[in-house]
């Protein structure tokens, strides 16, 4: 049976603007949902239930007076718990930051709260948004709602799943070396990392600052381009934001580009870098768009294979950097010791979980003297090589199509005790992150165990517009969208 | 081996983490596997590479140095674990 909790945003908000249904109808659609799945799927970590129904009375009434104050005032999102806000804790997925209630609005949420999005609770992530599978996170298990015994996918599993299981009808997740995209893929939902820049990171707790981006999770590509629509743009409190202007996402949904160019680069596509299965998948998605008059060409990405050492050297050097702020003194955690020094490293070691430490110290062994140029410069020149194999690829072509992740969901529990293993399943996300480009990933099937593959297209800087143009319009050819986990 | 279990605890030492000997003989093994695999972008010759400082071609903004939106003390001093209507309070540094 069809519920208000299987439509999508764009189907849900000419409901409540035609008085179909009410803003507090959807929303405790989609609580009844998570009250009837989230104890398998463990998408959320908190559920706003009574504040969200208060929001959506208010958006009720607003509405009545004609004060609507976007098409999506009064529709639920799921927030990554990783955006700050003063209406709710942010714990990050670590027991260092449990029951931090920040001062202030993170700019998203701020832009969220403008257009009179509810949201309805925040979603698990690895601690610190560092892992791809939501295990590293100190609160609770996140399992994929297409197969309970396995992984969501992360660091922003929670979101992912929430979507996948209808809990919500969009999320925010956050992404610094493929943690919206992956997910997004392993749940076969809709998954996108804009531009660097493109959306403010103010608010967004900082992991690897020059990597990280907010971005939304969404069922549909029309949905997301909604989204992005509602989060983009300069913020004069982000420095690192750029000015340029905010495109109508969803006017450039209006078909196919013409002449448009994918091109599809030979490293990625090699047969021993990913699962056959994924790559048939993925193939066959790039034939639909040929068949809808997208011309393909072959491109190279010659550093690509140096790209996990790279993102995982430089990510880990800003990490180490990041959170030496936890400390046990301004916020968080804090373990009682007769001195500071003490305090310092008992509040430390007992808040952080084993990987945050790993990548801790490893920062730090890449940043310190005599290892620095070695290490850390040496990632950053590399880093320089994998942009520009992106610039000259891009010369011929206007997207990329690549796998979004070399497999599907695997077994909970398979990969924890190999961090290597764990990071080497970003292969095909990280650089992207590494350039600041965008990226996109989309459902494109599912494997013979039915579990979901998503097809990764990567665009140039700022041009998140031809993304999902191609994606509105592989959605429109396939239905893999449509399909629903049972639960 | 590139990495000894002194070297972690020196690192352990500079990021104000302890570890107990399983840890460090944890870590040291998954620090040197990481770092035997990241050895590979030795095999890249970078010399004339200059590294990358922001990733898009662009400047960044700028804005005038406006002191704006100041948050009152009481509410920043709120999320320390210890504290009063002022300060954050830690163990005394000075005897």
């Amino acid at each position: 049976m069809s519920t208000l909790a299987d439509r999508t945003l764009c189907e849900l908000a000419p409901l409540v603007a035609g008085g179909k249904a009410s803003c507090r109808e959807v929303v405790q659609a989609f609580l009844d949902r998570s009250a009837e799945v989230d104890a398998r799927v463990g998408a959320f970590v908190s559920l706003r239930r009574e504040e969200a129904l208060r929001e959506a009375d208010e958006a009720d009434r607003a509405r009545a007076r004609g004060e609507a104050r976007s098409p999506w005032h009064g529709l639920p999102l799921a927030v990554k718990d990783i955006l700050v806000s003063p209406d709710f804790d942010t714990s990050c997925g670590s027991r260092i930051l449990r029951g931090f209630r920040a001062p202030y609005e993170s700019s998203v949420l701020r832009h969220v709260r403008d257009a009179g999005l509810v949201v309805v609770g925040t979603t698990n992530m690895d601690e610190f948004a560092m892992g791809s599978s939501c295990e590293n996170s100190a609160l609770r298990q996140t399992a994929n709602p297409w197969d309970l015994t396995r992984v969501p996918g992360g660091s922003s599993g929670g979101s992912a799943a929430a979507v996948a299981a209808r809990e919500a009808p969009v999320a925010l997740g956050s992404d610094t070396g493929g943690s919206i995209r992956q997910p997004a893929a392993l749940c076969g939902v809709v998954g996108l990392k804009p531009t660097y820049g493109r959306v403010s990171r103010y608010g967004l707790v900082a992991f690897a600052s020059s990597l990280d981006q907010v971005g939304p999770f969404a069922r549909t590509v029309e949905d997301a381009a909604t989204l992005l629509g509602v989060i983009a743009g300069h913020d004069p409190r982000d420095s690192t934001s750029v000015g340029q202007e905010v495109p109508d996402y969803v006017a450039a949904l209006a078909g196919l580009p013409d002449g448009l160019r994918v091109g599809i680069p030979r490293e990625f596509l090699a047969e021993e870098g990913a699962d056959p299965e994924v790559l048939e998948r993925v193939h066959a998605a790039i034939r639909v768009l040929e068949a809808r008059g997208a011309k393909t060409v072959e491109v190279s990405l010659p550093h690509s294979p140096y790209g996990i050492a790279t993102y995982y050297l430089i990510c880990m050097a800003e990490a180490s950097s990041n959170l030496s702020r936890y400390d046990g003194v301004k916020y968080g955690f804090r373990s009682e010791a007769p001195t500071l020094d003490e305090m310092y490293r008992s509040s430390r070691s007992e808040g952080f979980g084993p990987e945050v430490k790993r990548r801790i110290l490893l920062g730090t062994f890449v940043l310190s003297a005599g290892y620095y140029d070695a290490y850390y410069r040496k990632a950053q020149q590399v880093r320089t090589l994998i942009r520009h194999d992106f610039e000259s690829a891009f010369e011929s072509c206007d997207v990329l199509a690549t796998p979004t992740s070399p497999g599907p969901a695997w077994p909970l529990g398979e990969r924890v005790d190999d961090p290597l293993k764990m990071y080497l399943s970003d292969i095909f996300t990280v650089t992207v992150n590494l350039a600041g480009l965008p990226g996109l990933s989309v459902p494109c099937g599912f494997t013979g165990a039915g579990l979901p593959v998503g097809l990764q297209l990567i665009g140039r800087p700022l041009d998140e517009a031809t993304l999902l143009a191609v994606g509105q319009a592989y959605q429109r050819e396939t239905d893999w969208h449509t399909a629903v986990p049972e639960l | 081996m590139r990495i000894s279990a002194e070297t972690v605890l020196e690192l352990a030492d500079l990021a104000r983490l302890r570890l107990d000997p399983e840890e460090v003989e944890r870590m040291r093994r998954d620090l040197d596997a990481i770092l035997g695999y990241v050895e590979k972008l030795s095999e890249l010759d970078t010399t004339q590479v200059p590294p990358t400082a922001h990733v898009l071609d662009i400047s960044t903004p700028l804005r005038l140095d406006r002191v704006a939106g100041v948050l009152p003390v009481k509410e920043v001093v709120r999320n320390a674990p210890q504290h009063d209507e002022s300060s954050m309070i830690v163990p005394k540094v000075i005897e």
